[in-house]
């Protein structure tokens, strides 16, 4: 992913290297061609062409910091510029770890998402296929966890079956989702017509909800409208009644984050008609570039305040400037990486595997555990395409995710215990463990002696210094024992995490 | 003559927006306007504006650019004419036609991303082959997400077809196998098929896909004869890659190009068919099961440029 802005930034900064001061030619020249990447990337001309201004009032005229190269210093530059116009939500630091950025957002003041008395009225809005539903789902999750109940209220009454949906959603969060408090379920399903039908209707409905959940007592009232173009005056009309009627205390204009240049135009309608409070981008877990994120920030000034990052329903993460900005820039997306690997992990798994590996003791289920929560993650490409450095290099690479499906394979067609024991499968074994998987038996001779050394291998590393280990992977490479899928998948929490610390302690002495 | 007239007017009724705000914009910016680097230069945002993409715009312009710079191009007027036959080039000729099986159903695979529009989409292909005295039968594979085989329900309970589902959360596979079974069985012209919407970067889901043409095709030879990949119009750039990554696990042997009754410009059609060869088949211009054409090159880019 962003392979093609990585490679950009890359060409840019080469250009520009030897140089002592940022003149107006070279920035202007370097910029053309962060221009045509960052229109590659979706986000739409008009905030390019003020992105671009910006940056070039920005370094014009700047002394290169001694310890930088001219690159290093517009990359710097470029970066800033990109984290700022992204922005946070105002009462969050930029630097805050997500549970202060939670904090923050639950206290009063602007960007409330919490009022006393209650019960706060969120409305949802947007176009049709950008994730409402999902979203509200989402977010009726993320406050759920933290101990606020939530109403969830179904005023789509356009598209077919959207008010069950919303039905089987809240649900869903209330039984299968962690937290304390209390998520149900307003509906009036018989309100229900074909498209265009029923508009106006939606507004009753809204304000029979708030009664009711005033009447329990629900700390949060969130409205799923339905979706519309921003075109359709009637429908636009229909939200701005329900607005007059309930008087939101916040408007959440969800938008797809692989919206093209079209974004620009709905944001702006939706943000003239109703005064948006805040933006969730959704779909972020696709390969989309993420300009609309830039588009709709610079038409509409509300802080992008979540995006969503799966099918789950616990998949809304709160939106972090910087880390967008850095994964733009090419630093890779390491904190993502590390969070989306704590995903599919838990800590005390991961801390089991590594104790066992330490013993020396892994066997072939823990390996096909790591290797399934691996494949969870994504397709390999996209992964390491996560790293900095990486994706630009990984270009032409053809990575085959199939190779993870025989391994697979292969392990699968194992007893369990033959995966406990590796050293247990003898030529007969090996055998009926090809023909099941597949494969030939030679492979899967091959799969159990480099599974062997790796263990061993991981086991001495444990106990090692760093420089041990280096020297330790380096031989490993060159006996040809590498190469072994999925081995390895956990550590890039705490490399990853060093990585990104020294990337931003780098930015922060550059600036001071 | 007539009827591609037909299909013209209707096309520029749902691209009236499209329409003024790209026509308006591109006729008025090019014509009465002298011929020069500052015209081509906007003539290159408005195209950049309407998700065309760097590269096709730089394909449509090239051309008149060096022209131009030759002194071979002058007048603004024929600017516009080449921009018109570049397009046209560009999109292919008039619509490919849907296939058809010989014998027995004709299988359509529907398949995109979350919230691109194939429900929606497949109701009004439903619509229209049941409007050509076709039977139609409706496969309801999208387990996942909730409240998905109701919605495909209620549609077909208002356009008179039945459909074939299995419970929420199960196999799409083995509703996919029931589904086409059925159409076998009652030898109905047309099954429809309705996948769960999958991100291209979601691989094992992606690799259902192969998983559920692969019944299919056990079941009726030679099926799923169509794999539509359906496409939000409002996507940018990354629409490409859906396109490539559809087409790697699914074969998809045309595009629906469904939502071009917003603000968005459609461009993106050109991009794909400059970066891949799939056909776009149709358009969807509306929320009724009326909304929907067949794709034609020629009549789209008159429409879109045209008077």
């Amino acid at each position: 992913m962003f392979e093609r802005l990585n490679d950009t930034f890359s060409g840019l900064f080469r250009k520009l290297s030897g140089k002592s001061t940022l003149t107006e030619s070279n920035v202007r020249e370097a910029m053309a061609e962060v221009r045509t990447a960052l229109l590659e990337a979706d986000v739409s001309l008009e905030a390019v062409d003020a992105f671009c201004q910006a940056v070039v009032a920005d370094a014009v005229g700047r002394e290169v910091t001694k310890s930088l190269q001219p690159g290093q210093e517009m990359i710097g530059i470029v970066y800033d510029r990109l984290v700022a116009m992204l922005g946070e939500a105002p009462a969050i630091p930029q630097d805050a770890s997500p549970e202060e950025a939670a904090k923050a957002m639950m206290a009063e003041g602007p960007g409330i998402l919490a009022v006393s008395p209650g019960p706060t009225v969120v409305m949802m809005c947007g176009l049709q296929g950008s994730g409402k539903t999902t979203t509200c789902g989402k977010l009726a999750a993320w406050l759920k966890k933290r101990g606020r109940s939530v109403m969830l209220v179904a005023a789509d009454l356009q598209r077919p079956a959207a008010v069950e949906q919303l039905q089987i959603v809240a649900e869903t969060v209330e039984r299968d989702m962690p937290g304390g408090a209390a998520v149900v379920f307003y509906g009036e399903p018989e309100k229900s017509a074909e498209y265009g039908k029923a508009v106006g209707v939606a507004v009753g409905v809204c304000q029979r909800a708030l009664a009711a959940a005033r009447a329990k007592g629900i700390d949060t009232v969130i409205l799923d409208t339905a979706g519309r173009l921003h075109v359709n005056d009637e429908l636009m009309g229909e939200l701005q009644q329900v607005r007059r009627a309930l008087n939101p205390h916040q408007i959440f204009l969800v938008v797809d984050a692989m919206t093209g240049q079209d974004a620009v135009r709905s944001a702006r309608a939706f943000h003239q008609k109703l005064e948006v409070d805040g933006i969730i981008l959704t779909k972020f877990d696709s390969d989309t570039r993420g300009g609309a994120a830039m588009s709709v920030k610079t038409v509409t000034g509300a802080p992008i305040r979540f995006i969503g990052v799966g099918e789950r329903l616990d998949a809304l993460e709160e939106f972090h400037a910087p880390r967008i900005a850095s994964r733009i820039l090419g630093m890779g997306d390491v904190v993502s990486l590390v969070e989306k690997a704590r995903e599919q992990v838990s800590e005390q798994e991961a801390a089991e595997i590594e104790a066992k590996m330490a013993r020396g003791e892994m066997t072939m289920e823990d390996f096909l555990k790591q290797l399934r929560s691996l494949r969870r993650m994504g397709p390999l490409k996209s992964l390491l395409g996560l790293l900095p450095g990486v994706g630009s290099a990984l270009k032409d690479v053809h990575i085959d995710d199939k190779q993870l499906d025989r391994v697979e394979g292969i392990v699968n067609s194992m007893t369990p215990a033959e995966r406990r024991k590796p050293g247990s499968i003898d030529f007969s074994r090996r055998k009926r463990i090809a023909g099941g998987a597949g494969a030939r038996p030679e492979e899967v001779g091959g799969l159990v002696k480099q599974f062997d050394a790796v263990s061993t291998l991981s086991s001495r590393l444990a106990n090692m210094s760093a420089l041990q280990k280096v020297k330790a992977v380096k031989e490993m490479g060159a006996s040809g024992v590498g190469g072994l899928p999925g081995m390895g998948g956990l550590n890039l929490r705490s490399k990853g995490s060093t990585h990104m610390q020294s990337i931003k302690s780098r930015f922060k002495k550059r600036r001071k | 003559m007539g009827l591609f007239r037909s299909v013209i007017s209707k096309l520029k009724a749902g691209l009236t927006r499209t329409r003024q705000a790209l026509t308006s914009g591109l006729r008025s910016l090019i014509l009465g306007r002298r011929l020069d680097e500052a015209l081509l230069a906007d003539v290159e945002k408005m195209l950049l504006e309407a998700d065309v993409g760097v590269a096709a715009t730089r394909r449509l312009l090239e051309g008149a650019r060096d022209d131009f710079r030759a002194g071979k191009l002058t007048r603004s007027e024929d600017l516009l004419e080449h921009l018109k036959r570049e397009l046209k080039t560009l999109l292919g000729g008039p619509a490919v036609e849907m296939a058809q099986s010989p014998s027995g159903p004709t299988v359509i695979l529907v398949t995109g991303i979350n919230g691109a529009g194939k429900t929606t989409s497949i109701a009004k292909l439903a619509a229209k082959y049941r409007a050509a005295g076709k039977s139609v039968l409706l496969g309801a594979c999208d387990t996942f997400r909730a409240g998905a085989v109701r919605q495909l329900e209620i549609w077909s309970e208002r356009l008179g077809v039945e459909v074939v589902k299995g419970q929420q959360g199960g196999d799409p596979a083995a509703v996919a196998f029931d589904a086409a079974k059925a159409a076998a069985a009652r030898n109905v012209d047309v099954l429809i098929i309705d996948t769960a919407g999958r991100l291209q970067t979601q691989d094992p889901l992606m690799r259902q896909l192969g998983k559920i043409r692969s019944v299919i095709g056990r079941q009726i030879p030679g099926a799923p004869h169509e794999t539509l990949l359906v496409l939000d119009a409002t996507t940018g750039q990354n629409a490409l890659r859906q396109a490539e990554e559809f087409s790697r696990h699914a074969q998809v042997t045309g595009i629906f190009l469904a939502k071009l009754d917003g603000t968005a410009k459609g461009g993106i059609v050109a991009a794909i068919r400059h970066g891949t060869q799939i056909p776009v088949k149709f358009v969807g211009v509306g929320e009724t099961p009326e909304d929907v054409e067949p794709f034609d090159a020629d009549a789209f880019v008159e429409a879109l440029l045209g008077e």
